[in-house]
């Protein structure tokens, strides 16, 4: 990769270059420091206790760092009327995410497998319609949703909310896939067919193993997606059934008297930890994926 | 062995007609080959006879059994790509037994098939790398292992040595010839090469245009085209066409060529090709004469119906065991092959001599040989 020689190219040299270098690093830090002050006032917040945010300031780093407000947040803060943390609800989330990103990346591959490479007529119009699905406002499909939904007897369930998930994940994994297959020889379906594999035969033993980059980058994508979805989880799940984020928006609402800011940070770092964990392990793929389009396997 | 029936097989993909009716009839043991300019239809002919694209009309039968709609994996035929289609993500041992392992044949059968197959194409020690580990000659020794691993009654080759360097191309060239005359199977080989097609063909198949201009053994095709596309086609240089017409001159028969500009010259022809071809005075007629026809001199051995003529050298293009020696003539560079001791400088007017048995005639109008 023509990236790894970079360091090797002749730089010019001088005062006056010099000079640009450190304007252009100053302002590179001012933004860095810019994007990073609330994650750094998050967490100061949260490791304080309620006493020192009252008496110091917003921006000061915690003098003697605790973390009760982390388990308050986690196993026994108020949500609504319910007083255990909230664990329960981040269970809810993961019970929501890996069945509805593991549907909805397997239906992707196998979608974008046949709409290229088992072609059939009308399969452009098919991908189209299916295109659609990722440029339609969530908003406007709440009420027949809650219809269909109510229809089918999981309204204000898991399940319900996982094939919600699952249907509107479907245009975007389609896409996906379907862009890497289309990279992908046709000669090597046809060799495998006269290899005596079927659709299927071919599809999990040809066909996906080449997909990794594909499912790394799709995967990550509907995991995030879904983590951080706050508007069908409140829509389409009641109470109980609620994931994190729609918890983390009762446990701020919810008040019994003192504003406990602490508990309130560390709850929604608990919530975001998800996606964040997923960026640090596999961001530089996701990225990779994402701009290469077809990575080499 | 099975051989390979075609009858009036089209096809069409949407409006446009690709192959637009081949017959044409291989025998068992055969080894066919399909050449024919980029984008004649031999890839599509070879995917209908594997399979893989369905025939719009007409039939196919292989080994007497007619085949219109069975599926590729019940046709007993195993295909080299040209692009190799290896599996990327398998190992060289998966790529070979992945046929195998799909119709469910027993482990101890696989191995010893593997065996037998990586010693015959010497990738024994290449059993357990990925193919992306490969140099091209050994990937397309792989894709090889995979189609003969199965034992098929047809080989179906889609230029499978048009990625490698001219060496190893060569080297490929004889294994496969070997390869064929040791198992005995019946071969369709798809190329672009004209030297690949006459070493190693039984029959070539010449296609134009979703035809088969000529089916039939090398030398026949080389020596005895149907017509002026066929006779274009093979041949490295490629044949000399000459226009002219026929004239009478003394009593004999001649073809005139060149003129106005440059002076004509009046080949004259063999009593069998004036039998053919004299008669209609001033007929517009195309004589093909290949490079190797036409030589220094005095340099051969004398023969009968040889005609001598003088034209300065334009351009000499020594090529080792031979120069090739360009005159101008007839509005193009006429091509002599001479040894190489008998090669002159540009510029020096040099004596030709053509040997007029091997001169063929073509009709102007139809293209067609006289
Ligand atoms: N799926 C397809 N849809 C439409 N046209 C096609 C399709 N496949 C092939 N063709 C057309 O059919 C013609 C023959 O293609 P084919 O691949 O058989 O050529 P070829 O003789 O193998 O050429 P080459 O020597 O370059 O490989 C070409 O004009 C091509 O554009
Ligand atoms: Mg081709």
């Amino acid at each position: 990769m023509s990236r790894n020689n970079l360091g090797g190219i002749v730089q010019q040299k001088g005062t006056r270059h010099l000079m640009m270098r450190t304007l252009l690093f100053l302002t590179l830090g001012v933004f860095c420091l810019y994007y990073l002050i609330p994650l750094i006032v998050m967490i100061a917040t949260s490791l304080k206790s309620l006493e020192e945010i009252r008496a110091g300031s917003l921006l000061s780093l915690p003098q003697d760092v605790t973390f009760d407000a982390w388990a308050k947040a986690w196993s026994s803060a108020c949500v609504g009327v319910r007083c255990d943390g909230l664990k329960p609800f981040f269970w809810n989330s993961v019970a929501m995410v890996v069945p509805a990103v593991t549907i909805s990346t397997i239906l992707g591959a196998l979608n974008g497998y046949a709409l290229t490479k088992w072609r059939f007529p009308g399969a452009d119009i098919i991908f189209a319609l299916i295109l659609f699905g990722a440029f339609i406002p969530f908003q406007v499909i709440l009420l027949p949703m809650a219809r269909t939904l109510g229809v089918l007897g999981l309204a204000g369930t898991i399940p319900g909310l996982v094939l919600v998930h699952v249907i509107y994940g479907l245009a975007f994994t389609t896409l996906f896939f379907r862009n890497f297959f289309i990279g992908v020889s046709s000669g090597i379906i046809q060799a495998a067919q006269i290899d005596g594999a079927g659709f299927f035969g071919i599809f999990f033993r040809i066909v996906l193993p080449m997909s990794l980059p594909a499912v790394v980058v799709t995967v990550i994508w509907q995991y995030t997606q879904i983590c951080n979805d706050f508007l069908f989880g409140i829509a389409f799940t009641v109470g109980d059934s609620n994931p994190v984020t729609v918890a983390l928006n009762n446990v701020v609402n919810t008040s019994t008297g003192v504003k406990e800011y602490n508990v309130d940070m560390a709850a929604a770092i608990i919530a975001a930890l998800p996606t964040l964990a997923v960026y640090v392990i596999a961001g530089a793929y996701f990225v990779r994926g994402l701009s290469a389009g077809a990575v080499k396997g | 062995m099975s051989d390979i029936r075609l009858e009036m097989v089209k096809k069409n993909f949407g409006a446009t007609e690709v192959i637009k009716g081949i017959d044409l009839a291989i025998d068992p043991g055969e080894f066919v080959v399909l050449v024919g300019p980029s984008g004649c239809g031999k890839s599509t002919l070879l995917n209908l006879i594997a399979g893989l694209e369905t025939i719009t009309e007409g039939n196919i039968y292989i080994g007497g059994k007619r085949v219109n709609d069975t599926p590729p994996r019940d046709r007993n035929i195993a295909m080299v790509f040209q692009s190799y289609a290896l599996y990327p993500t398998k190992t060289v041992r998966n790529n070979i037994t992945f046929g195998m392992v799909s119709r469910g044949i027993p482990k101890a059968d696989q191995d010893a098939a593997v065996a037998e197959i990586s010693t015959l194409l010497q990738i024994e020690r290449l059993l357990s790398r990925k193919p992306g580990q490969l140099s091209g000659g050994q990937r397309q020794r792989v894709a090889m292992g995979r189609a003969l691993v199965r034992k098929p009654d047809v080989f179906l080759f889609d230029e499978p040595l048009s990625n490698l360097d001219a060496k190893l191309r060569i080297e490929m060239r004889t294994e496969i010839k070997k390869l064929h005359q040791r198992l005995g199977k019946t071969i369709v080989y798809v190329t672009h090469d004209q030297i690949e097609a006459m070493t190693l063909a039984s029959r070539i198949a010449v296609m134009d245009n979703g035809h088969i201009r000529q089916f039939a053994d090398p030398k026949t095709i080389y020596e005895d085209p149907v017509d002026l596309f066929v006779a274009g086609f093979m041949g490295s240089p490629p044949m000399n066409m000459m226009p002219g017409k026929i004239r009478t001159l003394g009593g004999q028969c001649v073809v005139s060529t060149g003129g106005p500009e440059d002076e004509p010259l009046d080949f004259l022809l063999p009593p069998a090709l004036s039998e053919r071809a004299c008669g209609q005075e001033g007929r517009d007629v195309i004589l093909g004469l290949r490079p190797e026809a036409i030589f220094a001199a005095g340099t051969e051995l004398p023969g009968a119906n040889r005609f001598i003529f003088e034209r300065p050298i334009s351009v000499v293009e020594p090529t080792g065991p031979d120069t090739m020696i360009l005159f101008h003539h007839a509005g193009l560079d006429v091509v002599a092959r001479v040894r190489p001791e008998d090669a002159r400088p540009e510029g020096t007017l040099f004596m030709f001599e053509a040997d007029m048995e091997k001169a063929k005639l073509f009709d102007a109008k139809t293209t067609l040989r006289i």
